[in-house]
């Protein structure tokens, strides 16, 4: 359960280019196969997207264009369900929310059970693993008794970020893990703690500032988790941007709208795991 | 990782004489606390009251109902769309993931591909039922697929959208452990490409495949977003049937439903993921 790997870890190992060395006969043949491999692929994952753009920008009649749809992600307002914007917002929002109390729960925690408690960390690590072996639509279930109560204090989609961390926990964990092993916990608190530091100056001026691609890797992971996340929303009757979206194609099918939002949605957390991709590129050396 | 001795030097209070301060592992409360209230509790309100009937008494035989033919029928056709997504899916991502490591390792190739796969994998979910609705649906721009409704294939090709990029996600760090050393040794031993992944590489990397496939038949066994948005009508698979009887009790008589169903899953789940780790320890014995 271990091995769900975050896209941000570039492993060390390969920092050796492999095709160097090779036979030329099997160098070609190899880069060959990885051309044919990518058009295919690269074929099979774009058309749809591109599907999905042109319809975005279908104009009034049949095979004209528009943006009409794209403007419409600020203004739409569908039948029976909040406006689009407001969705927007709120599953923002709800990224923030959850991203900060995922790693204001876990980062101090993990470094903790590192210095401290050391018989705890496999208790730590399956429990954080853990939601990956329960379906939402398991955890939904059981959670309708326990959102009942939280409805009584807030009405809020907000509320969600409860549940959320906890999806979050499994992807949070493995970034924040990969990165603790990298530095050497125990003597940079040693030498703190020995210059009088406090443990809360330990963990937050000394220890993650050595972990910030970690951390950054976890923050962005939680978010893409949050932006496309439907089943809970969806069933706890929240209206997050998935459900919002969702609502309206029942509405109104084929509606420009939820094309030229989808796209946006997804185009948005491509640019966010980039981004990750990029900034994970300085934590090499981790060994 | 090895701390122990150190830790405990450094983990005596600084300032002697102080009141006894409380123990280190009050310290992780707030973490278990957390967790307990949102993951352990709803899955123990699923657990005893699938256990339970709708008056509120104990009915332990609830559990043969996940024998009744209905029950079973959502099933099987959750295990057919997860068999062929994650199969398929297995064997196109561990394809693809190899054409990918085999590149340059800092390369916008790589780069691309990943970011993309997390997408795919992580955040699609409505989105991407929408966009093969207009790829090869009714209005599709492409062609008009007449399966495209139905089940298993229409939607195991839209599974397999997000299934390839996990497996590319999974597979990958299998694919990076393998050792250039490896193939240099097996040539120079004489042994031709096939024999390389006959007897070195294929071995090597089967523990990892396969446990790649099991964790793509779990996240199909989960995923509800995307079949969804692609038919709301018919319940085919166990989380549909799960969101109906959430939405209306009926059904089944004198039996929380949805519990019910999700205990069910729970098991199948634990099965496959308990599979899935010890393929991993198995896999991570030669690749480091």
């Amino acid at each position: 359960m271990a091995a769900v790997t975050s896209i941000g870890e570039t492993p060390a190992s390969t920092a050796a280019s492999r095709p160097r060395g090779m036979h030329a006969g099997r160098k070609r043949r190899l880069n060959a196969f990885r051309y044919v491999v990518f058009t295919i692929f690269g074929l099979f994952f774009l058309l749809p997207l591109l599907a999905m753009v042109r319809f975005s920008l279908e104009g009034a009649k049949l095979g004209t264009w528009s943006v009409t749809a794209w403007k419409q992600i600020a203004s739409y307002q569908g039948e029976g369900v909040p406006p689009l914007l407001s969705s927007i917002e709120i599953t923002l929002e709800l990224a923030v929310i959850t991203s900060v109390v995922t790693l204001v729960l876990l980062v101090p925690t993990m470094i903790w059970v590192r210095l401290r408690v050391q018989w705890l960390s496999r208790t730590v690590e399956f429990l954080s693993l853990l939601p990956l072996t329960i379906p939402a639509i398991v955890l939904v279930v059981g959670l309708g008794p326990i959102y009942n109560q939280i409805q009584h204090y807030s009405l809020s989609a907000l509320m969600l970020f409860w549940v959320y961390v906890i999806l979050a926990l499994p992807y949070a964990y493995r970034a924040l893990s990969a990165g603790l092993s990298a530095i050497d916990v125990p003597t940079l608190s040693e030498a703190a703690r020995s210059l009088g530091a406090s443990w809360f100056t330990v963990m937050v001026r000394v220890i993650v500032p050595n972990m910030r691609p970690a951390v950054l890797n976890a923050l962005l992971l939680t978010w893409s988790l949050v932006l496309g996340e439907f089943t809970i929303a969806y069933l706890l009757l929240y209206n997050n941007l998935p459900a919002e979206l969702y609502a309206i194609s029942r509405n109104t099918p084929n509606a420009g709208v939820i094309f030229s939002t989808s796209t946006a949605a997804l185009l948005f957390a491509f640019a966010l795991l980039l981004i990750l991709s990029y900034a994970g590129r300085t934590r090499r050396g981790r060994g | 990782m090895a701390v122990a001795a150190t830790t405990e030097a450094g983990a005596r209070p600084s300032r002697a004489g102080r009141r006894p301060s409380a123990p280190a592992w009050v310290g992780t409360v707030p973490f278990f606390a957390y967790v307990a209230v949102f993951l352990l509790w709803p899955t123990a309100i699923v657990v005893v009251d699938s256990f339970k009937n709708s008056a509120g008494g104990w009915a332990f035989a609830n559990i043969t109902k996940l024998g009744d033919p209905l029950v079973r029928g959502y099933f099987i056709g959750s295990f057919k769309l997860c068999v062929l997504s994650s199969v398929i899916g297995a064997v196109f991502g561990a394809i693809l993931a190899y054409a990918i490591a085999s590149g340059n390792p800092d390369g916008v190739i790589r780069r691309l591909y990943l970011a993309g796969s997390g997408v795919l994998a992580q955040t699609g979910g409505v989105t991407l039922a929408f966009a093969f609705l207009v790829l090869i649906g009714p209005v599709g721009l492409l062609f008009h697929a007449s399966w495209f409704y139905s089940f298993p294939w229409g939607i195991t090709v839209i599974y397999t959208y997000f299934q390839i990029p996990l497996m590319v996600l999974v597979f990958m760090p299998a694919i990076d452990g393998i050792k250039v050393q490896w193939r240099e040794a097996s040539e120079n031993l004489g042994a031709s490409a096939w024999q390389y992944w006959r007897y070195v590489g294929g071995p090597l990397l089967m523990p990892a495949f396969l446990g790649g496939t099991l964790l793509l038949f779990a996240n199909a066994l989960s995923a509800f977003a995307t079949i969804v948005a692609w038919e709301n009508q018919i319940s085919y698979i166990v989380p549909q049937q799960i969101s109906t009887a959430l939405s209306s009790e009926v059904g089944l008589s004198n039996v929380n439903v949805a519990d019910l169903l999700a205990f069910g899953m729970i098991i199948l789940v634990a099965i496959v993921m308990t599979g899935y780790g010890l393929l991993q320890r198995r896999a991570a014995r030669w690749l480091q």
